[in-house]
């Protein structure tokens, strides 16, 4: 048998590394479409039905551009935190408490004219998911607790929270029982571009998206940020406080996705309702690990994840595939690239026969 | 409360922290080798989905029981390939296993939300059952709540007196040093991965098969996060880990009782309960500064050797 040593790469991949990276994403579908055949569904007819789905028509790319719109912002707060070595997987609660925010405002001054109220909500949104972002970071500072599950533990009762009020004091009382709120005044709602579907939210994302990038490539905080991230030790030498720069990040995170609460809320709901609660926090983890900190792949990969959601749908009404496939391709598409990044650091020399 | 309140709460607080036990007591030992595996959520909805589906087709809980800890090695053996086999990001690796499991078991799972399945019954235990508060409490459960009693010493036995056990912790500690001094570094973690997915199935498997004979969507609910948090709770040690599992156990037991006896208490409260007692945990265990038990390479990657 031929045997391999394994050696890291001194050169960079350069193109080649986009070629391993399809190719992680293929074996993704691949097994994906293995998961169709166990159920029963033609595999092929599935995927196709998936990408149909997804981009095979106006009304898609649409649907595929609304989702991808909470998708991006959570993603944009997740990757700053990924870059510093912290693991918020709490974009989930900070979303909610974004629309809780947003909603508590909508609530409270109906009558306020649209951009005083509307600037309102997103300040409430962006604090309430700030301060539930800056509560694990300050534990970890502070105590060296475990953000991860803090953050996780977070979205559990973030979404409980929600629950809670729509369940209760929120309830709409003309709503037949159903948990959600009234819905929300014309000046609380962000309105719809021109004739399509699409929320001028996506404005929102390219201003925040073009921030982003300045906040990185000009700023010095923005510069410590990406510093500290390749090593702690080195950025503690260096003076970048590190321990500041944590609590930023989070608070930052937080925020972000709370707009990203606000925007579903106002835009696409029109009231708060536990169905607000459909995982962007947990895709959002995904698109910021195949992303990393680069703003204009963040909002690719967002509409590509975005538009595998959509096209789930549409398998759900077609072929009667169960919602939980796409979780799966999602756990899937990333297991697979992490492996795959394997082969970008390190390369197989066949060893010869002595 | 009267004593005949209390007895049912305690022997339910048993009941409700059994699959937390399994799935900690499985973390431990993975987390051991040097290896942080949050996939365990992932992995216990899966053991819980097989050993539901086994049940259900064959009517033997016990083979189930088995099927559940297979299904649990295999899905952790995906964590393996990543992180042993392919270098991957630990962290990255268990949160997309969590993905993954749980849309895995919800996917193949959706046909038969709310069917049930032939579980284990209680059987008391001669003469212990009958002591006066101690019995009902302890010792009228199904079997796998007894298997629960004798694991942790066991655990305690095979990391402190056993050569594979003492070989795991030192590659946990400082795999290179262990390697140098003759040890398969790898091959010890791959022995925690396994041996930790094997428990982690079962305690999913006591969920569907004990806690509630039938298969729910989201079965987990949170509590393989929970194993990982008491994991750090225990300081790695497999006594404590059974002292925060009936804690947990307790708070869920008391949380159902509450809201069947019609509390004023809006349910969603309650059931943040068990969530936000996992931070409180976590602050207190850091709170102590014992981080010192902690085995030194957890979440380090062991660099292929050329």
């Amino acid at each position: 048998m031929q045997r391999f040593r394994i050696i890291k790469r001194q050169e960079r991949l350069g193109w080649r590394s986009c070629f391993i990276l399809l190719t992680a994403i293929a074996l993704a579908l691949l097994l994906s479409a293995v998961m169709l055949v166990m159920r029963g569904t033609p595999p092929v007819e599935g995927i196709l039905t998936l990408f149909k789905g997804a981009f095979g028509s106006r009304w898609a790319i649409e649907d595929s551009l609304i989702k991808a719109i909470p998708i991006f912002l959570c993603s944009l707060g997740v990757a700053t935190a990924f870059r510093l070595q912290i693991w918020n997987i709490g974009a989930e609660g900070q979303f909610a408490l974004g629309a809780i925010g947003a909603t508590w405002a909508a609530l409270t001054f109906p009558e306020l004219p649209k951009p005083v109220l509307l600037s309102m909500m997103i300040g409430a949104a962006c604090i309430a998911g700030g301060v539930w972002g800056m509560i694990p970071a300050i534990l970890r500072q502070r105590l060296g607790t475990n953000e991860i599950i803090v953050t996780l533990m977070m979205n559990y009762i973030a979404i409980l929270l929600l629950e809670y009020l729509v369940y209760g004091i929120w309830k709409d009382p003309a709503s037949y029982g159903f948990p959600m709120t009234p819905m929300f005044s014309e000046q609380a709602i962000v309105g719809k571009i021109g004739t399509s579907g699409v929320n001028s939210g996506i404005f929102h994302c390219l201003v925040l998206g073009v921030l982003f990038w300045i906040f990185f490539t000009f700023t010095r905080t923005g510069f410590e940020l990406k510093a500290s991230g390749d090593s702690v030790r080195a950025a503690r030498y260096a003076g970048i406080p590190y321990n500041y720069l944590v609590v930023l990040v989070m608070v930052l995170s937080g925020a972000l996705a709370g707009w990203a609460g606000f925007l579903e809320a106002s835009a696409t709901i029109n009231r708060l309702q536990p169905s607000i609660m459909v995982g962007y926090g947990y895709t959002a983890i995904v698109v910021a690990w195949l992303a990393r900190l680069n703003p204009l792949n963040i909002a690719i990969t967002s509409f590509l994840l975005a538009g595998l959601r959509v096209g789930v749908e549409s398998l759900q009404l077609d072929m009667q595939v169960p919602a939980a496939f796409g979780g799966m391709i999602e756990g899937l598409i990333l297991m697979t690239v992490l492996a795959s990044g394997f082969f970008v650091h390190y390369k197989m020399v066949p060893v010869r026969k002595q | 409360m009267t004593l005949e309140m209390i007895i049912p709460l305690l022997a339910a607080t048993i009941v409700a922290g059994t699959p937390i036990l399994y799935a900690t007591l499985g973390e431990m030992i993975t987390e051991k080798s040097g290896v942080l595996n949050l996939g365990v959520e992932g992995i216990m909805i899966v053991g819980g989905l097989t050993a539901f589906l086994v049940a259900h087709f064959t009517g033997s809980p016990s083979l189930a029981f088995f099927a559940a800890g297979a299904a649990g090695i295999t899905t952790a053996s995906l964590h393996g390939i990543v992180c042993l086999v392919f270098q991957g990001n630990q962290v990255v690796s268990g949160l997309a296993l969590t993905i993954l499991g749980t849309g895995f078991a919800n996917y193949f799972g959706t046909s038969y939300v709310g069917l049930s399945a032939p579980g284990f019954q209680p059987m008391a235990v001669p003469l212990l059952a009958d002591i006066p508060a101690i019995g009902p409490i302890f010792f009228q459960h199904d079997p796998l709540v007894y298997l629960t009693y004798i694991l942790p010493p066991c655990l305690w036995l095979f990391f402190n007196n056993t050569r594979y056990g003492l070989g795991l912790r030192a590659v946990g500690e400082f795999p290179e040093a262990a390697a140098a001094a003759g040890l398969n570094a790898r091959g010890y973690r791959w022995l925690g991965i396994l041996g930790g997915g094997f428990f982690m199935g079962l305690g999913g498997a006591y969920l569907s098969l004990a806690y509630t004979h039938l298969w729910t969507n989201n079965l987990t609910a949170g509590r393989g996060w929970i194993a990982v948090a008491l994991v750090i709770f225990a300081f790695w040690r497999p006594g404590r880990a059974v002292f925060g599992a009936y804690l947990f156990g307790g708070i869920m037991a008391l949380q159902l009782r509450l809201q069947a006896t019609g509390t004023q208490l809006p349910s969603s409260l309650l059931l943040m309960l068990p969530y936000g007692l996992t931070v409180f945990v976590l602050v207190l265990s850091s709170l102590g500064h014992r981080r010192t038990n902690e085995p030194a390479a957890l979440g380090v990657n062991v660099e292929p050797a050329d």
